[in-house]
């Protein structure tokens, strides 16, 4: 399910959530989840309440819907998993619509359903409105490994490069006439990807000469404050204990 | 296979989000050991080359295609360390920038995909490679470790659902179709992964971890005819099964002990179904019915997850003196010259 992530998500724009510090808005999304995930899937009410909040989010960041429903499609394979459980689900059966279901597979499939499209839009919204350089930044303020850090800034530095690269090898493949059909082509594909990993491998190793000449130590130095104050603290955090008030009216 | 949020429960996420920061930590450590300071750069190129593989649909038969997981490929490129910081990262990217996978949830795609993927792919492939020599052998022996490592992912993900989902279903159903799927799925992933590893092999033998000490040593030839042959560059070290073995034995006893805590007390599904057809009567008690540790815990008073640590113990102690006593025959047939 990793097909289909070719454009970028940010978004470009100046709203009082764009300038929140990553740090706070981070934090403020893996909060609001892990509170959507903790709530009663009888609530029906309390999660109405977490898309009104989240609608809100996008609104206050002026994220046209459209950009949301668009990234959504990623949910699709779960999507059809969720259908299934009430059909192979077990218990007490209901027949809707000449079909025979699981009552508890209903409520198992509404669970996954609500708790994941919540969970989705949060992320979307966070990518949406944080350059993903940026993201990585507040992942550092939070305490994250510096090399984990440097190691997603580099991957994602290069994603595009690797990409190319990697579009460029399919057009000369079909510019030769070749078409994957069935399992007899996979060796052209396996052989591409080899050279891929070379060529990727290799650039590593100059990627880092090139650093070595100009410097580097192990570290990446810091430029430019992403620090927050307290105002921005609260302001991001809003939507979490928001989510939580909810969730504890509904406990 | 990126889980989304409200597939598992709570308690779940969160023990599964503590297992895979522990082993990322783990990695890190490795990871410079295995690269040194070009770390950063090369892990973060070849998490690149992971994040395109996974891209790279190939026909399984007419009409569908699938895509590589990449866990056991990339622990054989650039070893095992490495191969589960560039996945780890690969998922930290889709979950947080692509929104696909949760962020409650990015700790049991770590665990699943990275961990547990590469971490039984590299069993396998060292396992294979151990008994078969040469260039055919490193291909045999992808083969395999990504052949088994989709499956036992699938059956991990089956475990934690059984723990912790969020769904009532027979968990035999679970095991036998996400098995089922993907044994087929995993069979494409070792045909592919293979023919990789020896694209590679025959470019590059340098660059391929898991074919170190394979390539024949350099040989200088004097102009008398004197020949001195160069010393193999040192293999690192820490790299075998041993801190695998460690790793996976600290994984089990953190996931019996921390999981089995927060499990949920409803029967499972055999249960269930037992109680819906009525059988679950006449069951007539166990043999250690009155042992502390029976039901996990739930009769002798132990709480389930000491009784669950102490349990993966046992098995343990059990499989160890069973692998040192085939060990030991192995030692005094050798020692007889046989």
């Amino acid at each position: 399910m990793g097909a289909g992530h070719h454009h970028q998500l940010h978004l470009p724009g100046d709203s009082a959530v764009h300038r929140l510090p990553p740090q706070c808005k981070l934090l403020a999304v893996l909060a609001f989840a892990i509170v959507v995930v903790a709530t009663p899937r009888e609530r029906f009410w309390a999660f109405a309440l977490y898309a009104v909040m989240l609608a809100a989010v996008a609104w206050a960041a002026r994220v046209p819907p459209a950009h949301v429903l668009r990234r959504m499609v990623i949910e699709v394979p779960f999507v059809l998993f969720a259908f299934l459980i009430p059909v192979i689900g077990l218990g007490e059966r209901t027949t809707v619509l000449g079909l025979s279901l699981s009552v508890p597979g209903l409520w198992a499939a509404w669970n996954i359903l609500a708790k994941a499209t919540l969970g989705v839009v949060a992320s979307i919204l966070l990518a949406a409105t944080t350059e993903p350089r940026v993201i990585l930044l507040g992942a550092q303020r939070l305490r994250l490994p510096g090399l984990l850090v440097q190691i997603a800034m580099f991957m994602l530095r290069y994603l595009d490069v690797i990409m190319d690269e990697m579009r460029r090898m399919k057009v000369a493949r079909e510019s030769r006439g070749f078409e994957a059909r069935d399992l007899r082509h996979v060796p052209v594909i396996a052989r591409s990807a080899g050279a891929l990993f070379i060529r990727s491998y290799e650039r590593g190793e100059r990627v880092h000469l090139a650093m070595l000449s100009r410097g580097y130590t192990g570290t990446m130095p810091m430029i430019g404050d992403v620090s927050a104050s307290a105002g921005q603290w609260a302001v991001a955090l809003i939507l979490p204990i928001s989510a939580l008030a909810v969730l504890g009216l509904s406990l | 296979m990126h889980v989304p949020d409200g597939f598992f429960n709570a308690a779940v996420s969160v023990s599964a989000g503590a297992v895979a920061a522990a082993g990322v930590a783990v990695c890190l450590r490795g990871a410079r050991r295995e690269l040194d300071d070009r770390t950063a750069p090369m892990a973060g190129l070849v998490a690149a080359f992971v994040f395109a593989v996974q891209m790279l649909n190939f026909p399984v038969a007419a009409g569908t295609s699938g895509h590589l997981m990449g866990g056991a490929l990339a622990a054989i490129l650039v070893g095992p360390y490495t191969g589960v910081l560039c996945l780890a990262v690969v998922l930290l990217v889709q979950g947080v920038f692509f929104a696909d996978g949760g962020l409650t949830a990015l700790g049991v795609n770590i665990t699943l995909m990275g961990i547990v993927g590469v971490l039984v792919g590299w069993g396998v492939f060292r396992l294979v490679g151990g008994l078969v020599r040469g260039r055919g052998g490193v291909t045999a022996a992808s083969f395999l470790a990504a052949l088994v490592s989709v499956p036992v992912s699938a059956l991990v993900f089956t475990l934690l659902f059984w723990v912790g989902g969020t769904a009532p279903i027979d968990m035999g159903t679970v095991a036998a179709a996400m098995g089922g799927v993907h044994v087929l799925i995993g069979v494409g992933e070792g045909v592919i992964t293979a023919l990789t590893v020896g694209a590679v092999l025959a470019v590059r033998p340098d660059l391929v971890y898991g074919a170190r000490g394979l390539a024949t040593p350099l040989v200088l030839r004097g102009a008398e005819g004197a020949t001195t042959v160069e010393a193999e560059r040192p293999v690192a070290t820490g790299a075998g099964v041993r801190p695998f073995l460690l790793g996976g034995i600290g994984l089990t006893l953190v996931l019996a002990g921390v999981v089995s805590f927060f499990a949920s007390s409803s029967p499972d599904g055999l249960e269930s179904v037992a109680g819906d057809k009525g059988f679950l009567d006449r069951a007539t008690g166990h043999l250690f019915g009155s042992w502390a540790l029976a039901d996990y815990g739930e009769v002798g008073g132990i709480p389930v997850g000491v009784a669950g640590v102490v349990g993966v113990g046992l098995v343990l102690l059990i499989a160890g003196g069973v692998a040192y006593a085939a060990r030991g025959r192995a030692h005094a047939r050798e020692k007889a010259g046989i």
